[in-house]
């Protein structure tokens, strides 16, 4: 195939690509954004094909990584989510490393010539310490988030400035690899190196609650890492597709932020800001009083309801506790009670996470509401029922002063009668006591949100 | 005139405006479809493929077309999965949508 054909091939498969995000804007159209994407990409893999020689051994290849990807996701959980996505994001990043460990090797294969030009180095650069950083982040996200390894900050004295000496070997490598006449090997690996290690550095300080930034972030990384691979190699494809997976990671890891109400710059550099979740809230020597309930007193009011809003959070993920609400939530339903979710940005462990637990358990989107969409109906509903949630409906956000303020929450304590489900009095990742709790509508049932479900719709 | 241009300059310009469509579609994708869009993306972001298959393209063997083998494999993992994980996520949204109507 013509150059000129090629780029045009190429043209039509980012065309499908830009349709498939743009499909994503709303369900009905979700499935068909998803097909013009396995088309845009079926596009591009037939035109390059007409690239190479090494038929047999690429398709090979593209079989067995195809047979592997088909497996893994029809067996994945949806709770494991999080663990799949950064699991992928690390490949994204090692292939990233491998193509331009090889086109550093053998440049006149991918069109460059024999001795590489400055501009191709530097692209080079870009590409594999994007995508060494990007498999190295992966690993510890996917590590962190599988409970393969404790998802507690991991921070050592002079960790930031350890980075930053790292950050600028690396970069003194880069440059020796740049004015370097022939192809410097040494300098090309040691820089490969550090940014291995540097993606590990920059993750582990990140506590576990802050998993829903990470891994956005993450994902922003993986289209930049396929992005400076493309200007290597002065590909078009994979310049366009790599800026619209970065853009994507990069808006997702914004709306995270804010809904965290964490400064984007601060997490984007690594969890600076991490050690914020470790300062307690002071304690003002009070032993403030709660009321608890059992389950059954729980189904009891509810049962008597016109209208109940629940909110999800990260507990009912990790109580797998998905498919017992939908049973209370039918139940109630038949009951003639108004049954909603509300959604906050930050439930489950990535963006979105609890719209896709819920959809599992075969809850109609209908009833799925996000935070704006909400909020405001809050005080005329009868009761809310938490689930597994705790700082995302901490009013203290509404208090200037709060180490939480500014924070964007649901609004459950504008409601008639509170219900929390909670395994203790324990506070959450902002390590701030939750006055929700401690309010006269509110009831606290202790236990594991699973078990109190199936009590609750035994009950009614 | 494009003639003289350098083509790392003709990548920048379309880089920059990749990054602005990325910008805009993505910010009307729904929030309860983020994470189907985060497995999309994902999907998307094995376009890196197409790299690994120009590494793996040359016949005369070296060690730079296994590594190139190995690009290819971990890339179709992704593409793979990828689209099919978002495919059974979407489906999940349907299914709910006959019962919503229903």
């Amino acid at each position: 195939m013509s150059a000129n054909m090629v780029a045009l091939a190429y043209l039509v498969a980012s065309v499908f690509f830009i349709l498939a995000l743009k499909g994503l804007s709303s369900p009905e159209s979700a499935r068909r954004g998803n097909l013009f994407g396995m088309v845009g990409m079926a596009i591009a893999v037939a035109t390059t094909l007409t690239l190479t020689q090494n038929w047999l051994l690429i398709l090979g290849c593209i079989a067995v990584g195809g047979i592997i990807g088909a497996v893994v996701a029809q067996r994945v959980q949806m709770t494991a989510m999080p663990e799949l996505v950064a699991f992928m994001h690390s490949l994204v990043g090692l292939a990233a490393v491998f193509i331009a460990v090889a086109a550093v090797n053998n440049p006149v294969s991918f069109g460059l010539p024999e001795i590489l030009p400055g501009g191709s180095k530097l692209e080079l650069f870009l590409g594999t310490f994007i995508g060494a950083m990007t498999w190295s982040g992966s690993v510890i996200a996917f590590l962190k988030l599988s409970g393969r390894m404790s998802g507690t900050p991991i921070v050592f004295s002079g960790q930031h400035m350890l980075n930053l000496l790292l950050a600028i070997i690396m970069i003194g490598f880069g440059l020796w690899f740049f004015f370097s006449e022939t192809t410097n090997w040494t300098a090309f690996i040691a820089m490969t190196a550090i940014a291995f290690i540097l993606g590990f550095l920059i993750i582990i300080p990140i506590g576990g609650a802050d998993m829903p930034v990470v891994i956005s972030m993450l994902n922003s990384y993986s289209g930049w890492a396929a992005a400076g691979i493309g200007f290597s190699l002065g590909n078009p494809m994979l310049i366009i597709a790599g800026s619209l997976v970065g853009s994507s990671g990069a808006i997702l890891s914004y709306i995270m932020c804010k809904a965290m109400n964490r400064p984007f710059l601060s997490v984007i550099l690594g969890g600076f800001g991490s050690d914020g979740g470790s300062v307690a809230a002071a304690d003002d020597g009070v032993q403030k009083t709660y009321r608890s309930g059992s389950a059954e007193d729980a189904a009891f009011l509810m049962g008597n309801a016109d209208s109940i809003i629940i909110v999800p959070g990260y507990g009912l993920a990790v109580a797998r506790a998905q498919h017992a609400v939908k049973e209370l939530a039918e139940i109630l339903h038949e009951k003639g009670v108004n049954v909603r979710f509300a959604i906050h940005p930050v439930a489950g462990r990535m963006p979105g996470h609890m719209n896709v637990l819920l959809a599992e358990a075969e809850i109609p989107y209908e009833q799925v509401l996000e935070m704006d969409e909400i909020n405001s109906d809050f005080s005329n509903t009868d009761v809310v029922l938490v689930l597994g949630a705790n700082d995302v409906v901490n009013p203290a956000a509404n208090v200037p002063g709060s180490p939480i303020y500014g924070m964007p929450i649901l609004d459950a304590h504008k409601a008639r009668t509170v219900m929390v489900v909670k395994r203790s009095m324990a506070v959450g990742y902002a390590g701030l006591d939750n006055d929700l709790f401690y309010m006269d509508k509110t009831m606290m049932i202790f236990g594991d949100a699973k078990k109190v479900v199936e009590h609750m719709v035994k009950a009614l | 005139m494009i003639g003289e241009i350098d083509p790392v300059i003709i990548n920048l310009t379309v880089f920059v405006l990749a990054v602005f469509v990325g910008y805009h579609v993505v910010w009307n994708v729904t929030p309860a479809l983020h994470t189907p869009l985060m497995s999309v993306t994902n999907a998307i972001s094995g376009i890196i493929l197409v790299g690994a298959m120009l590494a793996a393209g040359p016949t005369e063997t070296d060690w730079g077309v296994w590594l190139g083998a190995a690009a290819v494999t971990l890339a179709a993992i992704n593409v793979f999965g990828g689209f099919l994980v978002s495919q059974r996520m979407l489906e999940m949204f349907k299914k709910k949508d006959k019962k919503g109507n229903v």
